[in-house]
């Protein structure tokens, strides 16, 4: 009996192991999955939760709804993965062999990277919205604000879903709206990066939105500490920035196995190939999603695409052939915008999102860098698709590459 | 797209004046970039912008705590090399892109 193994069964190890088990013969593969919980979290339904618009049982559902019959599911710790012995220790002590692995251990925030940011004023001041804790807090909170000034800062790129701290404000200028007291609250977006907007296209297109909402940009600042007494965030040049709610992207890292076992970079993510998905290190580990360093977005979108051609390419590596599907870097991200509208940016490696219409040329119904109802219908929409077709690993009516279709130059 | 002079070469650059060919770089085209940035290059400057490109080659993106975690500088160091914007603008003297996002 040959082994896969599948270390992390959120979006992409849920993907793959549905891919897998239709496809490997039973009698000849066993498939075995790990994760340390039982509970699958739909993400992208936090940044709804501190507005009301969504409760925590939308976001989330038992894993073992999503794995099929047939894989091998263990819950427990994984404890370090040794590369050259091809087998992983689990917390329990358990060890595991495996002829290929596919490594999906996604992302988590850090918010003890940043020097006072987890102390006094965490989730009474300061909450994330990237942990359903923090997403849970963050609205009992925001029930019975009375105003003032809304800090949102982004600490260190990358860090998952790069749309979400825009979102989040867009999404907070019209919920303060509609309960009467955007007057009396600033929003401000600090970010590391030039601009809130950084692509040419989309600068030209969206970033007319923020000054349209009255949100302040302040590009550049470079998070180094937070002062709890005097409630202001501090960057390593001295700027500091007064905040009454500060609303953090917290430091993003890969998981602590990726570092005990020696296997990543600075920030635990796993150097890997960015066209094929295998890892620079060993060669019958695939990387999928947040936990690789490729240089796309860390989102759903992009574990979906790059699951099928990860697929192609260990299945390949089984039969000892050459890895010859490549990976473009393909994502495709919804943009909430407030007041029921939102906007859509598909784009990959060496193309920045342009305007035009997706998936139909002319025809949409998605507007790519407007700012549409329908666009928002689709963000909605994601949520059925996410549990009903992409965790079960079926495909969607767009293939994995980017298509020119449809967009304007 | 544009091409300026800088140390007598004719160098391709984009709109906001980063080059956009990485092998078109040389010391002296950085010494000319960080002028108009009215910075005087030291050794320390070099050392800096050689480990930006040596990672930009590889493919992994860059942020100021990977430049604070090299030993080369910690990250006020590299606010006092490259004051206002150290990324950004050893980004450009590098030769390399602008530190962006997906959109
Ligand atoms: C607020 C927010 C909004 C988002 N919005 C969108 C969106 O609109 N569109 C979009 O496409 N994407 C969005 N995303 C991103 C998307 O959710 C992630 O990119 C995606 O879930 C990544 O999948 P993954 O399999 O790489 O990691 P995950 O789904 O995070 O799975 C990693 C799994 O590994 C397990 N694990 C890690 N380490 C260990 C260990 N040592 N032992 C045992 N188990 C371990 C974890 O328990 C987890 O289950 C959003 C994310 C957030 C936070």
């Amino acid at each position: 009996m040959k082994k896969i193994l599948i270390l992390g069964g959120g979006t992409g190890g849920t993907i793959m192991a549905n891919k897998l088990r239709s496809i490997l013969d039973r009698s000849e593969w066993d498939i075995t999955l790990v994760d340390q919980y039982k509970t699958h979290y739909y993400q992208p339904g936090f940044l709804f939760i501190p507005f009301g618009i969504y409760n925590k049982n939308d976001v989330i559902k038992p894993k073992s709804d999503f794995f099929p019959p047939g894989v091998n599911v263990i819950f427990s710790e994984i404890d370090l993965i040794e590369g050259d012995k091809n087998q992983v220790k689990l917390g329990n002590g358990k060890i595991l062999n495996y002829d290929f692995m596919i490594l999906a251990t996604g992302t988590q925030t850090r918010p003890e990277e940043t020097p006072g940011l987890k102390e006094d004023l965490w989730y009474k001041r300061i909450f994330d919205f990237y942990t359903i804790e923090g997403a849970v807090a963050l609205r009992e909170f925001i029930k019975t604000w009375e105003g003032g000034r809304l800090v949102m800062n982004i600490a260190e790129i990358p860090f998952k879903c790069p749309v979400a701290p825009l979102e989040f404000v867009f999404l907070a200028d019209a919920y303060f709206h509609e309960a009467g007291i955007r007057d009396k609250i600033n929003i401000t977006y600090v970010t590391p990066l030039p601009g809130a907007f950084t692509k040419p296209h989309a600068t030209k297109m969206l970033s007319g939105l923020l000054e349209e909402k009255n949100i302040k940009v302040i590009p550049e600042f470079y998070l180094e500490r937070v002062d709890n007494k005097e409630k202001k965030i501090i960057s390593y040049d001295g700027q500091e920035i007064p905040f009454d709610l500060l609303t953090i992207v917290p430091v993003n890292m890969g998981n602590d196995l990726i570092e005990r076992s020696g296997m990543g970079d600075d920030l635990n993510f796993v150097p890997t190939d960015k066209q094929t998905l295998r890892s620079e290190k060993y060669e019958n580990i695939f990387v999928l999603g947040d936990a690789s360093n490729i240089p796309t977005s860390k989102a759903g979108s992009v574990v979906h695409f790059a699951a099928e051609v990860l697929l192609e390419n260990l299945l390949s590596s089984i039969d000892g052939k050459p890895l010859y599907a490549k990976f473009d870097g393909h994502a495709n991200c919804y943009i909430e915008t407030g007041f029921g509208k939102g906007s859509i940016i598909d784009f990959n490696y060496d193309t920045e999102p342009l305007p035009g219409t997706f998936p139909l040329p002319g025809v949409g119904p998605f507007g790519l860098l407007q700012n549409t109802k329908f666009n928002h219908y689709g963000k909605v929409i994601f949520r059925w698709i996410y549990w009903h077709i992409l965790l079960k690993g079926k495909e969607l009516p767009i293939g994995p590459n980017m298509s020119m279709a449809g967009k304007k130059l | 797209m544009a091409t300026k002079n800088y140390a007598g070469v004719a160098i391709d650059v984009n709109d906001e004046g980063y080059l956009t060919d990485p092998a078109q770089w040389t010391k002296e085209v950085a010494a000319e970039l960080a002028k108009e940035e009215e910075i005087e290059l030291t050794d320390k400057h070099y050392e800096v912008l050689q480990f930006l490109r040596e990672e930009t080659a590889k493919g992994s993106p860059l942020t100021i705590r990977k430049v604070g975690k090299s030993g080369i500088v910690d990250i006020k160091g590299l606010y006092e090399l490259f004051p206002g914007g150290p990324l950004k603008k050893s980004s450009r003297i590098a030769g390399i892109d602008k530190p962006s996002s997906c959109v």
